[in-house]
């Protein structure tokens, strides 16, 4: 055949999954070369949400960086609160309180299931289901109302301080969650029969966006994603921080690597949160919630310093470098989106584009915490 | 030939049993605050825009003109100055203003105050054409203030 | 005398399918918010009775944009194309023993080829736009009607072997008495009637373009599919034409399987009784639409051609078979 034939016989276009659509979670342009259905390549440009966090952290003091953590990963930002403030604690010598931590398990905990329930609801918005969206957010709303009435915010929360937490927690706090996690675990059997069991759901991610344990280790993707590949890589098991050591958990872990592997897996996780949340309020230790003799400018001695925690949709770290001044000299973020995104671009290929969709879906993907 | 068959009718009651599960959420009461018809009352530690205190002996706002929360601030919303008047012990306060436009109510401002002369409000209902409704004048607002 | 009849027939025929597209879609809405916990519209007018006359005001103000390079002639008279088969179809549907417009002995023939109609519309309306997201969806368009005409017709068929006839009217007519006597518990033609019921439901899903089938919209991958680039009154069209298509849906569904204007009882027959049953397929049709996710296209076409084919096929066999038997 002749070369013009056989260019003619392979064409491709360029679709554009552009940074407006409904299904990419923000900001994310996704360049598509498609042969009819199928995707032959798939660029992902990042970047339109590139707000300098890294450079702000070194043009401020540490203290006035706080409110910045609670912007990147947005829907589960008491995670990043807690990677900077343990990394600076780390680097500065502060011990915190057993309370403090005990409160920072516990709120950090709620958030992760709430982080989950809303990416349940979006998830199953992408594969057309629009009704599960808002029984999660129904119970989302609920611990919402719970880390309002602690830390005064509902999404962007600025709690941590270095040192402890800035509010204490109160009667009213504990016994809403204990309300709270008998009504969710008497509605996990409703989402299990209406979603997980449901075979239109079932044939749309079982089998689909096969992701193997190798794939992850080459672009360190982590969270839910290498746990749905057989990996039990949970930074809480692995380098415990913070009183998880103290706890009874399990890490989900299956080893289909597919969608529905990466789903059960963050459903697990949100079952697994709820028991030790409870353990938590069992043991919950009386005391200050705040550190003493923390400096108000806070001037940490040279060092660098790392801090790792698992965030709902990974590992996140966070970097310190310190030259002694009242800045930072140089702060790292890593963050989980952006490495558990790479793997999209060799693991689509040759897959039809709707379940493409749904890969990027399971990967869990919030955009300003991948432009940072 | 039977996988076939019971993997159709399997199928086929997990849809029977999503649609009932819709059906038992038809008969139950809604969820959702018909706002601005109803409103929610907020939670005591709910952050709105920060507001000074007033001391009820004197009926004036407590701050002290320390700049500890002009200097605490991330973004650089606060501005105030103050002045010592004739025979008075410490400075007060002549001018506060709050540019909430750049405001990420993080509370550092009223965590660093120790005169406890900052708050926040539980003001939530705030929306207007013009940018400079958003440059608030604190002082003013808490003289004014029954 | 006659023609003035049909003239009044077709206009208010036009008001019925109007009225029912305005209205659909307000319950449309509502259904789902009350499944959801939520009231849905209430602003507008008494629990939002007055929002499908806001929605038309608002397309009827919208400008028609017309895409660079889309073919001007394909692309303004697909949606007028669209909307015309789904009203004639409702011309030879009967209401009631006394209400229809025009009786045909081919009625359902008629039907079907006019239902072929309106894909053949969303066809040129997605390629005449000059989107590659409408192109895509235009063609699973095609591909997915055509995987579902099969076993909606070998049903129907199946159905005018028990009745010996096209004519919609000797159809309900062979029905009356109760609901004993409606098709879809005459296990005496055919054991697998209430199964060839749900095969024609799931086909008609399939046919209209609705969830879980609706890879035509799929919002959430192609933004609107085929009516992308579509504004205004245009997306008003194909609006309403989903709509119209439903309704004729739901009336064969009723004519064919439930007995038409026939009481559950047999006491009162009338259109009353009609209007029930094709309500309440819609309202069906809507529910199932807000509580499943959307299939793969794959899974649509295997559903179609492994699944829906060989149970019509074994329906339309064992239905031959059986009225051999029995007459």
């Amino acid at each position: 055949m002749s070369i013009e034939a056989q260019s003619v016989l392979n064409e491709t276009f360029v679709l554009n999954l552009g940074p407006q659509h409904p299904a990419t979670h923000g900001v994310l342009r996704i360049k598509l070369t498609m042969d009819g259905e199928y995707i032959m390549d798939a660029d992902p440009v990042i970047g339109y949400g590139h707000r300098m966090h890294e450079k702000m952290g070194e043009n401020r003091s540490y203290a006035k960086f706080l409110p910045n953590t609670g912007r990147m990963d947005y829907v589960a930002a008491l995670f990043n609160g807690h990677g900077y403030v343990g990394a600076v604690e780390r680097l500065a010598g502060i011990t915190v309180p057993e309370r403090a931590e005990y409160i920072r398990v516990i709120t950090s905990e709620l958030n992760r299931v709430s982080s989950h329930l809303l990416w349940l609801g979006a998830f199953l918005v992408d594969l057309g289901g629009f009704t599960p969206l808002l029984y999660c957010f129904d119970d989302r709303e609920q611990i919402l109302d719970l880390l309002e009435s602690v830390t005064g915010s509902r999404l962007t929360f600025c709690y941590y301080r270095f040192g402890g937490v800035s509010n204490d927690i109160d009667e009213d706090f504990v016994a809403g969650t204990r309300k709270f996690i008998t009504r969710l675990r008497s509605r996990m059997p409703m989402y299990d029969a209406f979603v997980t069991k449901n075979i239109i759901f079932r044939k749309r991610v079982e089998g689909i966006g096969h992701i193997s344990a190798e794939t992850c280790r080459k672009y360190g993707a982590t969270g839910p994603v290498i746990r749905g590949s057989g990996v039990a890589y949970d930074v809480r098991k692995v380098e415990p921080y913070s009183v998880y050591s103290k706890f009874n958990f399990d890490v989900p872990v299956f080893h289909e690597c597919d969608c529905m592997a990466r789903y059960k897996v963050r459903v697990e996780e949100m079952i697994q949160s709820m028991r030790i949340i409870e353990q938590a309020l069992d043991s919950l230790p009386t005391g200050p919630v705040m550190a003493e003799k923390v400096p108000r400018t806070l001037k940490p001695a040279k060092g660098d310093c790392y801090y790792n925690v698992e965030s709902a949709r990974g590992s996140f770290g966070v970097r310190v470098v310190s030259d002694g001044s009242e800045n930072a000299y140089r702060l790292k973020l890593r963050s989980p989106c952006f490495s558990n995104m790479s793997l999209f671009r060799e693991c689509s290929e040759g897959m039809l584009l709707p379940d493409a969709l749904a890969l990027l879906g399971s990967l869990d993907l919030v955009i300003p915490d991948i432009d940072r | 030939m039977i996988t076939y068959f019971k993997e159709i009718f399997n199928g086929l009651y997990t849809l029977f049993v999503g649609m009932k599960i819709t059906f038992v959420h038809l008969f139950r009461p809604n969820v959702t605050v018909h706002y601005p018809r109803q409103t929610l009352k907020m939670t005591p530690r709910y952050r709105g825009h920060i507001d000074l205190t007033r001391d009820e002996a004197t009926g004036k706002p407590k701050c002290v003109v320390c700049m500890a929360c002009q200097r605490a601030c991330p973004s650089g919303c606060i501005k105030l100055d103050g002045a010592k008047a004739e025979g008075a012990p410490r400075k007060s306060l002549t001018s506060y203003t709050l540019d909430f436009t750049t405001c990420s109510l993080c509370g550092l401002c009223v965590e660093s105050c120790s005169f406890d002369a900052l708050k926040f409000s539980k003001a939530y209902n705030l929306a207007s054409m013009k940018k400079d409704d958003f440059k608030m004048d604190l002082l003013k607002r808490v003289l004014e203030k029954k | 005398m006659e023609c003035l009849r049909l003239v009044l027939y077709v206009a208010g025929l036009l008001a019925f399918a109007t009225f029912n597209a305005a209205y659909l879609s307000l319950l449309e809405r509502k259904f789902p918010s009350w499944l959801q916990l939520r009231p849905g519209p209430i602003e507008v007018g008494p629990w939002g009775l007055l929002q499908p006359v806001a929605d038309g005001l608002k397309l009827l103000s919208k400008q028609i944009l017309t895409p660079q390079g889309a073919d001007l002639l394909l692309f303004k008279l697909a949606p007028v194309m669209v909307v015309v088969p789904g009203i004639l179809c409702l011309v030879t549907i009967p209401f009631s023993e006394t209400l229809v417009a025009r009786n045909f002995n081919l009625g359902l023939l008629m039907i079907f080829s006019f239902g072929a109609f309106g894909v053949f519309a969303v066809l040129l309306g997605g390629w005449a736009s000059n989107n590659k997201y409408s192109s895509i969806a235009a063609a699973r368009v095609v591909a997915q009607n055509i995987a579902y005409e099969i076993p909606m017709l070998l049903v129907v068929i199946s159905v005018v072997f028990v009745t010996r006839t096209f004519n919609l009217h000797s159809i309900v007519e062979q029905q009356t008495g109760g609901f004993w006597h409606w098709n879809v518990l005459n296990l005496k033609a055919s054991l697998m009637m209430p199964i060839a019921f749900l095969i024609y439901f799931i086909c008609m899903l399939a046919e209209t373009n609705r969830a879980p089938f609706d890879m035509v919209e799929a919002e959430s991958e192609l933004v609107a599919g085929a009516f992308t680039e579509y504004s205004g009154m245009g997306f008003g069209l194909f609006f309403i034409a989903e709509y119209v298509n439903i309704i004729v849906g739901c009336s064969i569904g009723t004519i064919l399987f439930l007995g038409g204007w026939d009481c559950p009882f047999g006491l009162l027959p009338g259109v009353h009784w009609f209007l029930i049953k094709m309500y309440a397929l819609c309202v069906a049709v809507i529910w199932v639409r807000w509580s499943f996710p959307r299939t793969q296209f794959y899974g649509l076409l295997n559903l179609s051609w492994k699944i829906l084919i060989p149970f019509a096929l074994v329906n339309l066999v064992l239905t031959a078979f059986m009225l051999k038997l029995f007459r």
